[in-house]
């Protein structure tokens, strides 16, 4: 059935392409991957403000240089492939010989690849289940890294369209701004009074949705004293795109100094705070709804 | 076809495309947004002074918006006239004494936290006549928030029983109302958004709807330049 060429027999084409590509693609990779864990690697995100965020660094550190050889091997094949066997113009076209079953190459093919997904994956699940690794756990969190009953607390509050909170260790007290001490272990409790919000602290490498009624909880251990951004990451309506905060890890003499503060502020409101709870639902409105 | 015929029907797309996004954007920005206020600056001791008069109304009334029964605030001009505008134009560094008068009954704050003012000079207010530093938050009708300045004054409401009570805007100084005092300071020239977090759209799913989502009722900006 097939016509094969009669200017050329099949197979004539005797040249060690398949050697050539894996020696360009090993070279290629042996250089470009620890160039890619070294100098991209650090500037990967989402930062460095907590031992969470920097964990996230190193997993995304190990994902982009796993997937460099991989890359490298696309690369060196469409660059020798359109290369190598460009047809000069005005050359008739012609059929190449027929692709034939490789066992080999098959084989190798799915065990690699098996192989690089499944050590991925399991990589990662590891990763996730030593504390959370940021992320809002929900009420039960299944990732509790140890001493969890000791750390310190802090809710946020989610609100059309800001952010308060609220720091159960001094009094119940809530504020403006998110201060956290330096290299300490803190739990998140994320919450919200209206509609869904999500915390989004990007350094810190925290992401929790804030659900109104629901206690969502998040681990953190902070680093270094430096400020960080915070944001609403659910759209949340009209001022979701103004809900964003900067949030300060401090030395611990200046966050002693602060919570002091804001609990003096906070003595004129005292008696009307709601008792710390893990969600608020605030009384039906009056006129609303 | 010939190569220079293709160049060029090319290069005509890629600058008819261009020209068509030129106009997209050109639209965009110069699209008229809600209109803004300017308001008049006096100086003292060589910085500027700002008067903001301000009022919160329960229903805006037609001659005011074309949605007569949604809340919203107004601002007085220099002819004493009340106008439906919450884009407001101040000077950078500059000394803000506001005044606002309540004509709105209580609905009350979501979070409580929200009743002690802050971000205003001795994180006090008047209310009344009388210097206050928190209100019960049962009691607010309003809040006046500018989050980017940690400013956030609970304004109380209008007793359910008072006497003359104002239907439609403008409400006049004859009818029941509170009026709070308070004083801040614009910093950084820039844009900063304001707005109410007391969820008061009458009507609306939990009082959030309408005039809490729509800039020139219940939200505006500070444009300080
Ligand atoms: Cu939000
Ligand atoms: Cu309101």
């Amino acid at each position: 059935m097939a016509t094969h060429p009669t200017t050329a027999a099949p197979g004539a084409d005797r040249a060690p392409h398949g050697r050539r590509v894996i020696v360009a693609w090993l070279v290629l990779s042996i250089v470009a991957t620890p160039l890619v864990a070294i100098f991209l690697g650090p500037i990967l995100p989402p930062g460095n403000a907590s031992v969470q965020g920097s964990g996230q660094v190193v997993d995304n550190t190990v994902l982009t240089a796993t997937i460099t050889p991989v890359f490298c091997l696309l690369l060196v094949f469409f660059v020798y492939v359109l290369t190598r066997f460009r047809a000069a113009p005005a050359t008739a076209l012609e059929d190449g010989p027929p692709l034939r079953n490789h066992n080999g190459i098959q084989v190798t093919w799915i065990v690699v690849t098996t192989v690089v997904v499944l050590s991925l994956a399991g990589f990662g699940t590891f990763e996730l289940l030593q504390n959370g690794s940021g992320g809002g756990q929900g009420p039960s969190p299944v990732a509790v890294p140890a001493g969890a009953d000791h750390m310190m607390q802090v809710q946020v509050i989610g609100q059309q369209w800001n952010w308060t909170y609220r720091y159960p260790g001094y009094g119940g007290i809530e504020t403006q701004d998110l201060y956290l001490p330096e290299n300490t272990y803190v739990v998140l409790n994320v919450t919200s009074l209206d509609v869904i919000h999500s915390f989004w602290a990007y350094a810190l490498g925290v992401k929790a949705d804030a659900n109104p009624g629901v206690d969502n909880v998040a681990y953190l251990k902070t680093k270094g004293p430096r400020s960080f951004e915070i944001r609403c990451a659910e759209l949340c309506g009209l001022w979701h795109g103004y809900m964003y905060q900067t949030g300060h890890i401090v030395p611990q003499s200046q966050f002693a100094a602060w919570i002091k503060q804001q609990q003096t502020l906070n003595a004129s409101i005292a008696r009307y705070m709601p008792k710390y709870s893990r969600s608020y639902y605030p009384d039906p409105q009056r006129r609303g709804g | 076809m010939r190569f220079g015929v293709k160049l060029l029907l090319i290069a005509s797309a890629v600058v008819a495309g261009g020209v068509l996004i030129g106009f997209y954007v050109a639209n965009l920005t110069t699209l008229q947004g809600s209109a803004s206020y300017t308001i008049p600056v006096q100086q003292a001791s060589g910085k500027p002074v700002v008067n903001l008069k301000i009022e919160t109304v329960a229903a805006v009334g037609p001659q005011l918006s074309p949605n007569p029964d949604w809340v919203s605030y107004l601002i007085q001009n220099q002819k004493g006239a009340w106008i439906r505008r919450t884009v407001w134009k101040l000077p950078a560094n500059a000394t803000v004494h506001v005044t606002v008068y309540n004509f709105d009954g209580a609905s009350g704050l979501r979070n409580p936290y929200l009743a002690r003012p802050q971000g205003v000079d001795g994180n006090q207010v008047t209310i009344d006549g009388k210097p206050a530093t928190g209100i019960d938050p049962n009691d607010a009708s309003h809040t006046f928030a500018v989050p980017a300045y940690h400013l956030i004054v609970a304004l109380p409401g209008v007793a359910d029983n008072a006497k003359n009570q104002c239907g439609y805007a403008p409400c006049s100084l004859k009818l029941a109302h509170r009026t709070i005092q308070f004083t801040f300071h614009t910093g950084a020239p820039g844009h900063y958004r304001w707005q109410c977090f007391v969820p008061c759209a009458a009507g609306w799913i939990d009082g959030f709807g309408g005039p809490m989502q729509t800039i020139g009722y219940m939200d505006g900006f500070l444009d300080v330049s």
